[in-house]
C-alpha cells in the first residue's frame, strides 16, 4: 500500500466526512431561536376565547404583555389545525389552573386561524382554563420568531425570554421552568443582558 | 455538398435576419392614457384633473419600486417552513405573511439592510439565505473553493502522470561512455 497517497486521501477526505457526520446530528426542521434572555417582543392582543374562571378574560378584552411585568406570562401558540396542539392541550389546561392566584399568567395565542376554528376546537377539546388570543397577519408569531406550532414562550419577571419549548409542552417542563421563574423576583426595568446558564433561560429543553 | 453547406448557413442565418427586420419596424408607442403616463401638454389643457393624475402616477411608481424593493428583499430572506425556498419563492402562507411584514417595513421607512436586521433578530442569522461570511460560515464559502482547486491541481497532476512516455529498460539503463 502507498502509505503517502492514502495520508493525503485521508487529508481531505476525514473533515469532509467529519462535516457530514456533524450535519447528520443536526435537526433541519430546528430553527435555533436568538431570543431566550433577550427582552420579549410586546404585544396588544384581543381575547377571542374567554378561558374558564378563575382565569377567564373578557371577549374582546385587550391583553398587553407591558400591563403584566413583574408577573411570569407562558405565551403557548396553537392552531386548530395543528394535531401536536391536541397532545397538550389538557396539560396546559391543568398546569394553568393550578398556577391560579400565583404571579404566573397563562395566555393562548391562535396562529394562522380563523378565531371562529379556534372557538370550536376549544369546544371539541372539553375547554380551555385560560384565554386565547387573536393574532392578525402572525404578526405577534413573527415577531417571536415563530416557524410551526405548537411553540411555547416562558417569559420571566423582568419582562425577557427565558425559555422557548418546540412542541408538545409537557407538564414536568412547565412546573419547572414556571418554578424557578417565580423564584427569581423581578427587578424593576427589564436588563437587557442575557442569562446566564444558571439562570432560567438554561432551563432544561425536554420531551420534545 | 456545396449545396448542403448553403442550406445549413441559410437556416442557421435565418433566426439572425427575421430579429433584424422585426427590428426595423418600430414598436408603436404606448398610449400614455392605457399606460398611465400623461405628457405636461396633457397636464396643462387638462387642469386639475391632470395635477390629479400626475400625482397618482408618482404613487403608481413608487408602488413599483417598494414591490421591487420588497422583492430583493424577500429573495434574501428563508422561509422558515420550506426547504431552502425563499420568502418569495414560496407559497406558504406563513411566507407570505412574513413578506407582506417585509413591504410594510419598507413602505414605512426602513432600509432593507435594516429589514433584514429585524428578521435576524427575530430567527437568526439561520433566516439568510446567503449567510453572512464570517467565523464558521466561512466554511460554506471557502471549502468549496478548496474543494475545487485540490481537484484541480489532482487531475492536472495525474494528467501530466499519465502523459508522460513510459520508459523501457533502455531508457533506464544508464548509458555513456562509462
Amino acid at each position: 500500500m502507498n502509505w503517502k497517497r492514502a495520508s493525503i486521501a485521508s487529508l481531505f477526505a476525514v473533515p469532509v466526512i467529519l462535516l457530514f457526520a456533524y450535519g447528520m446530528t443536526q435537526d433541519p426542521k430546528d430553527i435555533p431561536s436568538p431570543l431566550p434572555g433577550r427582552e420579549a417582543p410586546t404585544f396588544s392582543l384581543s381575547v377571542f376565547a374567554p378561558g374558564q374562571p378563575p382565569l377567564q378574560r373578557n371577549v374582546g378584552d385587550t391583553i398587553r404583555l407591558a400591563d403584566m411585568k413583574g408577573d411570569v406570562v407562558v405565551l403557548n401558540f396553537w392552531a386548530s389545525w395543528c394535531l401536536a396542539c391536541r397532545d397538550e392541550h389538557t396539560t396546559l389546561s391543568e398546569v394553568a389552573r393550578n398556577y391560579a392566584g400565583k404571579p404566573v399568567h397563562f395566555y393562548g395565542v391562535l396562529y394562522n386561524d380563523e378565531p371562529a376554528n379556534g372557538t370550536n376546537w376549544i369546544a371539541e377539546m372539553g375547554g380551555q382554563s385560560y384565554p386565547s388570543l387573536n393574532d392578525p397577519k402572525a404578526r405577534t408569531a413573527i415577531d417571536y420568531g415563530l416557524y410551526g406550532v405548537p411553540e411555547t414562550f416562558f417569559l420571566d419577571r423582568n419582562g425577557r425570554v427565558a425559555y422557548k419549548h418546540t412542541g408538545p409542552v409537557p407538564a414536568s417542563v412547565l412546573a419547572r421552568v414556571i418554578d424557578s421563574l417565580m423564584a427569581v423576583p423581578a427587578t424593576g426595568a427589564a436588563d437587557a443582558s442575557p442569562a446566564g446558564p444558571a439562570g432560567p433561560a438554561a432551563a432544561p429543553k425536554a420531551g420534545g | 455538398m456545396t449545396r448542403r453547406l448553403w442550406v445549413v448557413l441559410a437556416l442557421m442565418a435565418a433566426p439572425v435576419l427575421a430579429r433584424s427586420q422585426g427590428a426595423a419596424v418600430p414598436a408603436p408607442l404606448p398610449d400614455p392614457r392605457q399606460a398611465g403616463v400623461i405628457s405636461p401638454e396633457q397636464i396643462q389643457k387638462e387642469g386639475k384633473s391632470a395635477d390629479e393624475r400626475a400625482a397618482l402616477n408618482l404613487k403608481t411608481a413608487g408602488d413599483t419600486a417598494l414591490e421591487a424593493m420588497t422583492t430583493a428583499v424577500a429573495s434574501e430572506l428563508r422561509c422558515p417552513v420550506c426547504q431552502g425556498l425563499s420568502l418569495q419563492a414560496s407559497p406558504s402562507e406563513l411566507a407570505q405573511q412574513m413578506r407582506g411584514l417585509v413591504k410594510d417595513q419598507l413602505a414605512a421607512g426602513k432600509t432593507p439592510d435594516e429589514v433584514k436586521a429585524y428578521f435576524v433578530s427575530k430567527y437568526g442569522e439561520w433566516i439568510l439565505l446567503s449567510p453572512k461570511p464570517r467565523g464558521f460560515n466561512l466554511l460554506v464559502y471557502v471549502l468549496p473553493l478548496v474543494l475545487v482547486g485540490s481537484g484541480i491541481t489532482f487531475i492536472w497532476v495525474m494528467v501530466r502522470k499519465w502523459s508522460r512516455p513510459e520508459l523501457t529498460d533502455a531508457d533506464r539503463t544508464p548509458s555513456g561512455p562509462a
